[in-house]
C-alpha cells in the first residue's frame, strides 16, 4: 500500500515542478507583457493517464470578467481550510505574489485595475486551444465536464442549451454530470441527454417513484487509458430538487446516498479499475466529507460551489480538485497509475487568460454562428457603470450585482423589501464599462425567472433568512445546498454564523423607516427564482433592464446592512 | 406587474407548513419507546437507517431500516404530532429483518429506529432528516 505520506510528497514534488505556488509565478513575465501561452501551458507529462477537468461553464462561451469572493465564511470544521480562504491569506497560503496574474485569478483584491491589465478570461474558444495542447500531449486525455455548462446566458436560454451542446460536442468530452441542466425541464434533458455522443453520468440520479436508479442516466463508465482501466463515477447535485423547483423534474431523486457511492466504488474495483475517479457537482465540502466517509475514491474533480485552488486537497487517500467556474479556469491532472493502484498525481489549474491564449479559430466559428440569430439583441448597450462602480456577484452575503437588482425590484415593483437569489454565477462588469442586454441575462437567466411580489410578515422574512442561512452554515456539510446567503435589499439583519437555525438572524430593520420590522406585520416583497410552480410576475431580465434604462449610469454604494458576527 | 393573490397563497400555505426551530420530541414519542421496550436499555449499532439529509418532500420522505436478527422494528419521527410511523415484525421464517417505506415529516426533525432483537435486548439508531423551503442553489 502507498502511504499517505508518499502521496503528500508526490503532491509536493508536483509543486515543485510548476513554481512555489504550484500554480506559476508569471507576475515578471506579465508586466513585460511577455506572458505566453506555452508558459500557461508548460507541463512536464507524468505518469500514463490525462484528466482533463473544466465545471460551472454557466454557458459563458465569450471572454468575460470573473471577480472571485471577498467573503466566503468556513463554519465548524471548515472554519480557515480551503477554499474558505480569501485574499491577502489566499496568495498567502500558495505563495502567489500581490498584483501578479495568479493574484488577478485567484483573488478579489485590485480586481477593477488588475483586469484592465491583464484582460478578460475564459471563452470556449480558448479553453479548446488549452485541451488541444493537453491531447498534443497526450491523445487520450479524458475531459470530463462537471455540470451547470447548459444554463447561464441569453443563447442559452433561447435555444434550451442547444447552442452548449453543440459548442461541447466539438470539444468532444468523455462524460459530463449534471444540476442546472434539470432546469430546462426533464422532457427537454431527457431529449439532449438521449442524443449525447459521450456518457452522461450520476450514481445519485434515481427515479423519484420507484427510488431505483434512473435508466437514462449511469452510474460509470469504464476507460482503458494507458494500460489501466480507470472507472470514472458520477455524482450530481444531490439538491436539485430542493434548490431548483422539484416540478420541473418531477421523475428524478436526487441526494448524496454515499451508502450507494460506496457500492459504486466496490463494484467498480471489483471489475477490475485500477484508478477512480469521481466527476461530482457537490460542492467542496460535501465532497470533503464524501471523500471521508466513502473508501477507494482516488480523484474527486469538484464543481458545483465554484472554488478555484491552485493545488489538490488531500483527505486521506482521495485528491479532490476545483477547477472554478465561467470557464475561466481548466485542470489537467496527470495520473501514474501502476500495479492496481494510483502511485503519484501531478495537477496545474490553468487560468485561460483570453488575450494571452490563442482561440481555436474552429471553436470561435462554431461559438459565432450560435450567437448569429441574437446579435442584435445580445450587443444592444442598455446601460453603464460609473468609473468607481464594479459590479459582480461571488460573496456569501451581498455582491454589487445584486444589490442592483434588488434596488430594480424595489423600485419597478414597488415593493419594501426585495429578495435575490444567492447562486454563485454570473460575471463581472468593470467600472466605466457599457453594460449590454447580454450581460443582463448573463447574471439572471433562468428557466423561472419570474419576478413576484407579495406579502409576508416580518416573521416569515425571518424564516426565509434562518432557512437559507441554515443552507449554508450549517456545521454539517451534507445539510449544506452550496449556495450563497439570499441576498436583500430594503432590509438591514445582523447574523451570528455559529448559531444553530432559528438563532442566526437578529435586528430585523426596515431601512426605509429605520424601524425594526414586526414578527405580525405584513411587508411587500419582490423576489425572483421562485421554486414554486405557478409563480407570477415580469421575467427579473426584464425589471432589471426596465431600471438600468431609467439610470443610464450604474453606481454601487457600499452596502453595509448585513452585520456579520462569529466569522 | 399585478400582484398576485395565488403567489400569496403559496408563500403563506409555505410559512404555515414551516417552523424555525427544528420539531421538538413529543412526550407521546416517549412513551412510545417505553412501551416498545418496556423499559430495557437500548443499545447502539446492529441497525442500520437510510433516510436523506435534506428531504426532497417533506410529504413522502422515502427511509429504510434493516437490523440482521431483529424480531421487530418499531420507526418514529420524534417530531411529528403523531410520532409512531410503523412496527414491522418479522416471523422466524423471514429472509431478511429490512423495511423500505415511506413517511410523512412536519418539519425538521430527527427519525428513530428501535430494534428488538432476537435474544430480547434492544438497538436504536436515528437520523436527522432536514425539512427547507428551498431555493438559491448555486
Amino acid at each position: 500500500m502507498i502511504s499517505r505520506r508518499d502521496f503528500l510528497q508526490v503532491s509536493m514534488a508536483a509543486s515543485a515542478m510548476v513554481g512555489a505556488s504550484g500554480f506559476g509565478n508569471w507576475a515578471r513575465l506579465a508586466a513585460q507583457q511577455s506572458l505566453t501561452q506555452d508558459q500557461l501551458l508548460e507541463f512536464d507529462t507524468f505518469g500514463n493517464i490525462s484528466l482533463i477537468h473544466i465545471t460551472d461553464i454557466h454557458a459563458q462561451l465569450k471572454p468575460i470578467f470573473f471577480r472571485e469572493p471577498e467573503v466566503n465564511l468556513g463554519i465548524g470544521a471548515a472554519n480557515g481550510q480551503m477554499p474558505h480562504v480569501t485574499g491577502a491569506d489566499f496568495r498567502k497560503a500558495y505563495g502567489i505574489a500581490d498584483g501578479s496574474p495568479s493574484a488577478y485569478a485567484l483573488t478579489y483584491n485590485d480586481f477593477a485595475s488588475l483586469a484592465k491589465t491583464y484582460g478578460r478570461v475564459g471563452g470556449l474558444d480558448r479553453v479548446s486551444t488549452v485541451i488541444n495542447a493537453i491531447r498534443a500531449d497526450r491523445p487520450d486525455a479524458l475531459l470530463l465536464d462537471g455540470g451547470d455548462t447548459w444554463h447561464g446566458s441569453y443563447t442559452c436560454h433561447h435555444t434550451e442549451g442547444q447552442d452548449m451542446v453543440n459548442v461541447m460536442n466539438a470539444l468532444k468530452p468523455d462524460a459530463m454530470t449534471f444540476h442546472w441542466e434539470f432546469t430546462l425541464g426533464s422532457d427537454r434533458v431527457n431529449e439532449i441527454v438521449e442524443g449525447l455522443p459521450f456518457a452522461a453520468l450520476g450514481q445519485n440520479i434515481f427515479d423519484s417513484e420507484w427510488d431505483e436508479p434512473a435508466e437514462l442516466f449511469k452510474p460509470y463508465k469504464f476507460f482503458d487509458r494507458g494500460g489501466s482501466k480507470v472507472a470514472v463515477i458520477g455524482q450530481a447535485f444531490p439538491y436539485m430538487p430542493i434548490a431548483n423547483p422539484r416540478w420541473m423534474f418531477p421523475e428524478y431523486s436526487f441526494g448524496i446516498r454515499d451508502e450507494n457511492m460506496q457500492d459504486m466504488v466496490n463494484e467498480v474495483r471489483e471489475a477490475g479499475a485500477d484508478v477512480v475517479v469521481v466527476l461530482s457537482h457537490n460542492g467542496f465540502d460535501v465532497d470533503k466529507k464524501m471523500a471521508g466517509r466513502v473508501q477507494g475514491i482516488d480523484v474527486i474533480l469538484s464543481g458545483h460551489t465554484h472554488d478555484a485552488l491552485p493545488e489538490p486537497v488531500l483527505v486521506e487517500k482521495t485528491h479532490i480538485i476545483a477547477s472554478g467556474s465561467n470557464g475561466k479556469f481548466v485542470s489537467r491532472v496527470d495520473l501514474d497509475v501502476r500495479d492496481g493502484q494510483l502511485m503519484g498525481l501531478k495537477h496545474k489549474l490553468i487560468p485561460i487568460f483570453s488575450d494571452v491564449i490563442a482561440p481555436d479559430a474552429t471553436i470561435t466559428k462554431l461559438i459565432d454562428e450560435q450567437r448569429a440569430p441574437y446579435a442584435d439583441q445580445l450587443s444592444e448597450v442598455i446601460g453603464r457603470t460609473d468609473d468607481a462602480s464594479t459590479l459582480y456577484r461571488r460573496g456569501n452575503f451581498n455582491g454589487t450585482w445584486d444589490d442592483l437588482i434588488c434596488d430594480a425590484l424595489l423600485s419597478e415593483r414597488e415593493a419594501d423589501i426585495a429578495m435575490s437569489p444567492g447562486v454563485r454565477w454570473g460575471p463581472s462588469i468593470l467600472p466605466g464599462q457599457e453594460i449590454t442586454r447580454e450581460d443582463i441575462w448573463n447574471v439572471t437567466s433562468m428557466s423561472y425567472g419570474e419576478a413576484y411580489r407579495s406579502e409576508m410578515t416580518g416573521e416569515f422574512i425571518k424564516v426565509i433568512l434562518e432557512d437559507v442561512g441554515d443552507n449554508l452554515f450549517n456545521p454539517d456539510p451534507y445539510y449544506q445546498q452550496g449556495g450563497d446567503m439570499v441576498r436583500v435589499g430594503g432590509l438591514g439583519y445582523r447574523i451570528d454564523v455559529t448559531k444553530p437555525q432559528g438563532e442566526r438572524i437578529s435586528d430585523l430593520t426596515l431601512l426605509k423607516t429605520g424601524e425594526a420590522l414586526q414578527a405580525d406585520k405584513n411587508y411587500a416583497v419582490a423576489g425572483w427564482a421562485s421554486v414554486n410552480e405557478g409563480t407570477e410576475g415580469p421575467q427579473i431580465w426584464d425589471v432589471v433592464e426596465s431600471h438600468i434604462k431609467k439610470l443610464g449610469t450604474v453606481t454601487v454604494t457600499p452596502n453595509t446592512s448585513v452585520k456579520v458576527v462569529g466569522a | 406587474m399585478d400582484f398576485s393573490r395565488r403567489d400569496t397563497l403559496g408563500l403563506a400555505l409555505g410559512a404555515a407548513a414551516l417552523t424555525v426551530l427544528p420539531f421538538r420530541v413529543s412526550a407521546s414519542s416517549d412513551a412510545a419507546i417505553e412501551e416498545f421496550t418496556g423499559g430495557a436499555a437500548v443499545g447502539e449499532g446492529g441497525i442500520t437507517l437510510t433516510a436523506p439529509e435534506i428531504a426532497e418532500n417533506g410529504n413522502t420522505v422515502p427511509i429504510e431500516v434493516s437490523a440482521p436478527g431483529a424480531v421487530s422494528i418499531m420507526v418514529l419521527a420524534a417530531g411529528n404530532p403523531t410520532p409512531g410511523v410503523a412496527t414491522f415484525n418479522f416471523g422466524p421464517l423471514a429472509a431478511s429483518q429490512a423495511a423500505a417505506t415511506r413517511i410523512r415529516l412536519a418539519g425538521t426533525q430527527d427519525v428513530m429506529a428501535l430494534a428488538k432483537m432476537a435474544d430480547g435486548s434492544f438497538v436504536k439508531a436515528s437520523s436527522t432528516v432536514k425539512v427547507t423551503i428551498g431555493g438559491c442553489g448555486g
